[in-house]
């Protein structure tokens, strides 16, 4: 059982605060780190990873203290976002370097390249692979010697969709063989197709923290605004405001289309284009106007 | 304290890329002016310790000397990828010993080598012009791997500054300021050539008990420096 803790870490460049006092434990499992670009994961993981100090607070891996304690690498797998990482080696080589530095022999290298699924390209040079076979290649230098924490910041980047799915079971795996895995992720879906748990960054705050599950709730739950243009905007507008899942329309002249707000998310896309088809309105638009990631997130911040 | 796959990688980055072509390029030219003043001027002891000194000791070794320290650790801080070498449980004060021995390795091949060549083209040893100036390029292979190993671990621009140590302190201001010249990794290297030569072609402005404790001073406290700044090393995010 291998568990990280951040008690009320700060950090700090300059003027510019880049994490605001926060706390949070992770336990085995998968956990997500959710927010939107800029909001200080990076950091946050460079601090967990023992490659930054905080300002103020500690991070502590089993009660043992992560900044400028090289031992503690013995326990924790690292994945960076950054994608140096020694180009004239071929991916065997700088995978078996890895194992080395461990003290493992190529046994161990060799074993995590198969679990990545990447020996059929482990002779090539690293400067020939494709961004997801450096991901992958970076997470068998990171298994090789079977850490009890796993820290991947932004590893779905630039992957494609096989690719992800490829990554998503295998840290699924290792959640389920009771390691402890934190990424970092500035999408929603992501986020939720792999983590148990989430915890959610903000311009530096940690803004929730929980099961998916009830975050998610928490975001659909919202009023959601639609933009809408129609063949018939105003004989929409009087259908739609009749059900309760709306709760009020706009007529916006010169936009020329119908600002809805709909507080039951689930009824009201349901609702629409029954309600469109009974009055015989064509549809031309629909496009929800606040539903970006950090409309989102700030939605949960005010929550 | 020295760990060989710290050193394989260090190695393969120093002499895989670009890097190796300047490394070679500077001791060939060295030997290729070599022979053109020993076919245009003759066997002449004077003007082979003056192309020694001048050339090699106080304009080769320093820059190869900025090129292998700078490069065994800047490359990899720089473009992040020194994080693999830190995400290991090897004690940092190793990896930069590593580094150090590999940088000194790398400068003695690159200019003390060339510097012995050189010297046999130039006068054939004689008055042990070459063994003495061969004997400063290793010395002083060691001074600088050390300081510009350093230079590497603590600022983005190691190579400018490197360079400038080299040419303008070393070169210019040294044959400028008499005091300067106590300060200068090449001249502490000379006092040991000095003693080595016997002569008078080879001398020093700082005597040789000065320059050797000076020179093991630098050395170890640049090295030690190194691996405390290394120790507190910053990753920073790409946000």
């Amino acid at each position: 059982m291998t568990t990280l803790s951040i008690d009320h870490v700060s950090r700090w460049f300059g003027n510019v605060v880049a994490v605001n006092d926060v706390t949070m434990t992770i336990g085995p499992g998968v956990t997500g780190l959710l927010g939107p670009n800029g909001a200080g994961k990076s950091t946050l993981i460079n601090m967990m990873a023992g490659f930054l100090a905080p300002s103020t607070g500690t991070v502590t891996l089993d009660g043992q203290q992560v900044w400028r304690n090289e031992a503690i690498y013995k326990h924790i797998g690292i994945v960076p976002e950054r994608e140096a990482m020694y180009d004239f080696l071929t991916g065997r080589e700088f995978v078996v370097a890895n194992a080395e530095l461990h003290g493992l022999g190529a046994k161990a290298a060799q074993k995590a390249l198969a679990t990545v699924e990447m020996e059929y390209a482990q002779d090539r040079k690293i400067a020939t692979y494709s961004k997801g076979m450096r991901q992958r290649v970076k997470m068998a230098s990171a298994l090789v010697h079977q850490p009890s924490l796993l820290l991947l910041d932004e590893p779905f980047n630039g992957m494609d969709p096989r690719q992800r799915m490829q990554l998503m079971d295998l840290l699924r795996r290792m959640g389920d063989e009771g390691r402890t895995v934190l990424f970092s992720s500035h999408i929603l879906e992501e986020v939720e197709q792999l983590a148990w748990h989430i915890e959610v960054v903000v311009a530096g705050r940690h803004a929730a923290s929980g099961d998916f599950r009830r975050i998610r709730r928490l975001m659909t739950d919202r009023p959601h605004r639609y933009l809408v243009r129609s063949s018939d905007d105003r004989a929409l507008a009087a259908a739609l405001i009749a059900d309760p899942s709306t709760s009020g329309i706009e007529v916006d002249q010169a936009e020329g289309a119908l600002l809805i707000q709909a507080v039951d998310f689930g009824r009201f896309t349901a609702l629409l284009p029954k309600v469109a088809k009974e009055h015989g309105i064509r549809l031309l638009t629909v496009s929800p106007s606040d539903e970006s990631l950090e409309s989102v997130f700030s939605y949960l911040v005010a929550a | 304290m020295y760990d060989p796959t710290v050193a394989r990688l260090t190695y393969r980055a120093l002499l895989g890329r670009r890097r190796a072509l300047i490394l070679g390029a500077l001791p060939l030219l060295l030997i290729a002016i070599s022979l053109a003043v020993r076919g245009l001027a003759g066997a002449d002891d004077q003007t082979a310790a003056d192309v020694l000194g001048g050339l090699a000791l106080a304009t080769m070794v320093p820059i190869i000397g900025v090129i292998a320290g700078t490069g065994a650790i800047g490359p990899e801080i720089d473009d992040g990828s020194v994080v693999y070498l830190l995400s290991k449980p090897i004690k940092r004060p190793t990896i930069i010993y590593t580094k150090l021995i590999v940088a000194i390795a790398v400068t003695m091949v690159f200019s003390a080598v060339p510097t012995l060549i050189a010297g046999f083209i130039l006068n054939g040893n004689g008055q042990q012009v070459a063994v003495a100036y061969t004997v400063a390029a290793l010395v002083a292979s060691i001074a600088y791997a050390a300081l510009f190993l350093l230079l590497g671990t603590v600022s983005r621009h190691a190579v400018v500054f490197g360079l400038v140590y080299a040419l303008v302190w070393e070169a210019l201001f040294g044959s400028l300021v008499p005091g300067a010249r106590t300060l200068s990794v090449q001249q502490w290297s000379l006092a040991v050539a000095q003693k080595v030569s016997g002569g008078e072609l080879v001398t020093s402005d700082v005597g040789l008990t000065t320059a050797t404790v000076l020179l093991v001073a630098v050395t170890v406290l640049a090295t030690w420096y190194a691996g405390q700044k290394l120790r507190s090393l910053t990753l920073a995010g790409e946000e």
